[in-house]
């Protein structure tokens, strides 16, 4: 690991943010100001091999009350790749098991001289109650099914590396879009820059209500698909239904999932995408997820990089 | 003669009962109405009640105190302050206490610790249902010897409609309402809010209309298959409103009331994320909203309730999913109701003070709700037009949890008389 010397200069006046909540309160302007900010970060430190120390002497708490592992250790490492000192907190299940709210949490936190929290949570708005509750910035790293910004950003930016320009593309979101947070942060993030979003699946998955949103709602995969420059394939949120809104894993495969026949139907140059962790077999058989289509890992170094990116935006003044 | 002689002087004295909407002079003596129009005659206290409005107490049929056992939320004490400060001479409060009232002695808890606080009076519903749990009745007969006026699970919707269909029928004997608040818990689960277009954007579990409809349809079926006192609480939601018109076109024996909540505001106050806003019922669209004020209109709602569930800060401030549902309300209500009905022109007063007086009186069958001569003189005096500022902080309620921090509101209560005792001065 080498110190790249670089100049990144000052946060651009143009951010005016002191949290990252949701994409769907950014302006057109803001996204594309983070995404080129990822995109410069992720030119000067080598594809976020190398550090660039922008926030040496600030230190960002990573508060998880959600399993999860790549999204932790992304925010960690990016914080790292900036020279940010880390503090993880990982609360299984409900602060409440411990007998401690979760607004004392998270000012026992902030009371360590946090410059930024990370935070994860299962219910919306959590990151909202904590940033009204605390003063340092507040990153929103996936809040139930409402939104996960950064994710939005990775796919947006992921998307844009390999198609120029998001304006008229079509992107099909496939899944359980009921439950999430991925789907909602793509779609504000991605038409407010232009493309066409359709949200695909069950129709006990999809609300009818996106189409009031300007969302094409659709529940065959097959006869969308000849018309899609790119798929996010979600994954099903099993442990958030309490009825299952399909009959079997078996026939959601059969309707929903991205294989080699499906892919005969679709353009050449389809970008297949997943927000991971997927559950191969379910929404996408191995030959496609490891196929030429792919950029499943493309989007892994992406998060990196929007994470170094927001991490700056939001703590670099 | 241990009660004094008040004269409340030059007032707009509205009675829906009486049909009565003038400027007049009321005299209370021996803690009763005695007459209009009196003179100034040196009597012990006066009022001047020029530019107010004088009105039967204001009655909230069903509110929650919380004693026993919830004290953290409300007490008994605490919970008539509150509602003495909005303006409320009645309450009849409901049992999701701790244990649940469904014992004699409980009940008689209740209207013991209301005497000693001496502050409105209370009235006690009761469980419907043993330990609350809606699964076998609760012993009706004792409870009414106890002294309560009607039964309920409160919060806790029916699900079972054999239990409800042989609560319609018991009741009878004792001409008691059942009240019940339509909602099929298998389509709300742990929803959080109204299921809509905004639900779906904020990613929070749903509460759709369909849950609260389908348990109208059957609660309406049952009350005109038994022929029992049925009042459906907290309607809100446009298809209920219209099936409870039409079962009240045809006869059957329901009434109805709505929260204030879902007269004022709509879904798009959760936006905020504010728990002050996660309230059962939950809080709908435009179109529910409409429809509930059409509905108190037209007399197919027959109640406004002030929604008073007082939560303790501690539970109230937690993630959404956990914390629970409610807001206070005795004391904000009224001028909720001048700001945001009476004054937009959507209510008019003699309307809107039947569904707080007369109406619920009617429901529960007691002996209040009027300014009739004889009456026990339980009266409010409203200034229509002063504007005040909420500050929880202020309030009577043992609890904050309110949205209205900061707002201003216009109409203020500015006397309130309990059975001719004053309780409240400005």
């Amino acid at each position: 690991m080498t110190t790249e010397r670089v100049e990144i200069g000052a946060v651009p006046e143009a951010w005016t943010r002191r949290h990252l909540m949701d994409l769907e309160s950014l302006t057109a302007e803001e996204l594309v100001l983070v995404l080129d900010t990822a995109a410069m970060f992720k030119d000067t430190t080598a594809n976020c091999s190398k550090k660039v120390p922008v926030l040496a002497g600030t230190t960002i708490a990573n508060l998880f009350f959600e399993n999860s592992t790549r999204t932790r250790t992304s925010f960690s490492l990016a914080a790292r790749r900036l020279g940010a000192d880390t503090v993880e907190f990982t609360v299984s299940g409900s602060s409440l098991s411990k007998g401690e709210s979760f607004v004392d949490t998270a000012r026992n936190i902030e009371a360590m001289n946090v410059d930024a929290i990370v935070v994860r949570h299962q219910t919306p708005g959590t990151p909202q109650l904590l940033a009204q509750h605390v003063e340092c910035g507040v990153v929103n790293a996936g809040d139930g099914p409402h939104e996960h910004p950064t994710q939005g950003l990775l796919d947006i930016m992921t998307i844009r590396e390999h198609r120029g320009n998001l304006a008229g593309l079509t992107v099909a979101l496939v899944g359980d879009i009921a439950h999430s947070r991925t789907a909602r942060s793509n779609i504000w993030g991605l038409k407010r820059l232009g493309a066409h979003v359709i949200v695909c699946g069950p129709s006990t998955l999809v609300s009818r209500h996106w189409e009031d949103l300007g969302v094409e709602v659709a529940h065959s995969l097959d006869e969308i698909l000849p018309r899609c420059d790119v798929l996010n394939l979600l994954r099903i949120q099993f442990e958030r239904q309490y009825t299952r809104p399909f009959p079997s894993v078996r026939e959601y495969a059969l309707l929903y999932a991205m294989n080699r026949d499906r892919m005969k139907l679709a353009k050449k140059d389809i970008l297949i995408m997943a927000p991971g962790p997927i559950n191969r077999g379910v929404e996408i058989t191995p030959d496609v997820a490891d196929g030429s289509h792919s950029v499943i890992l493309d989007q892994v170094t992406n998060g990196l990089a929007v994470r170094m990116a927001v991490l700056w935006l939001i703590t670099g003044n | 003669m241990s009660k004094p002689q008040i004269l409340i002087h030059n007032g707009r004295m509205i009675d829906p009962v009486q049909q009565i909407d003038r400027v007049t002079n009321v005299l209370i003596e021996d803690g009763r109405i005695a007459s209009y129009d009196a003179p100034l005659n040196g009597q012990d206290i006066v009022i001047d009640a020029t530019d107010k409005i004088i009105a039967p107490g204001l009655i909230d049929i069903h509110a929650e105190l919380r004693e026993p056992g919830c004290e953290e939320d409300e007490t008994i004490a605490t919970g008539t302050r509150a509602a003495i400060a909005g303006g409320f001479t009645s309450i009849a409060c409901v049992p999701n206490t701790e244990p649940p009232l469904d014992t004699q002695a409980s009940v008689e808890f209740v209207r013991h610790q209301a005497e000693r606080a001496d502050n409105c009076h209370v009235f006690v519903l009761a469980c419907v249902s043993k330990n609350r749990a809606g699964e076998e009745l609760a012993e009706i007969g004792s409870l009414v010897k106890a002294g309560a006026i009607g039964f309920t699970d409160a919060d806790r919707s029916l699900q079972n409609s054999e239990l409800l269909r042989r609560a319609l029928e018991y009741c009878q004997m004792f001409d008691k309402p059942i009240l019940n608040r339509p909602e099929s818990s298998e389509l709300t689960h742990d929803g959080i809010m109204h299921e809509g277009q905004l639900s779906m954007i904020l990613g929070l579990d749903g509460m759709p209309t369909e849950a609260e409809d389908v348990m109208t349809s059957r609660d309406l079926r049952l009350a005109e298959a038994t022929g029992g006192r049925l009042h459906l609480m907290g309607v809100s939601s446009a298809e209920s409103v219209q099936l409870i018109r039409r079962a009240k076109a045809r006869g059957v024996r329901v009434t109805a009331e709505v929260c204030l909540p879902n007269l004022i505001w709509t879904d798009q106050q959760l936006r905020s994320f504010d728990a002050n806003f996660k309230v059962n019922p939950p809080l709908r669209d435009d179109q529910c909203r409409e429809a509930c004020i059409s509905g108190l209109v037209d007399g197919t709602i027959d109640v406004i309730v002030s929604g008073h569930v007082p939560r303790a800060s501690e539970k109230k401030m937690q993630e959404l999913d956990q914390a629970p549902f409610g807001m206070i309300g005795l004391e904000t209500a009224l001028s909720l109701l001048v700001s945001h009905l009476i004054l937009p022109g959507h209510l008019d007063w003699n309307t809107a003070l039947a569904k707080l007086t007369s109406q619920p009186a009617r429901i529960l069958g007691i002996n209040k709700g009027t300014l009739e001569v004889g009456q026990d003189a339980d009266v409010v005096i409203i200034d229509p037009q002063a504007n005040w500022t909420v500050d929880p902080m202020q309030l009577q309620s043992k609890s904050v949890n309110t949205p209205l921090a900061g707002c201003e509101l216009t109409g203020q209560v500015t006397h309130v008389i309990v059975s001719g005792v004053v309780k409240k001065t400005p």
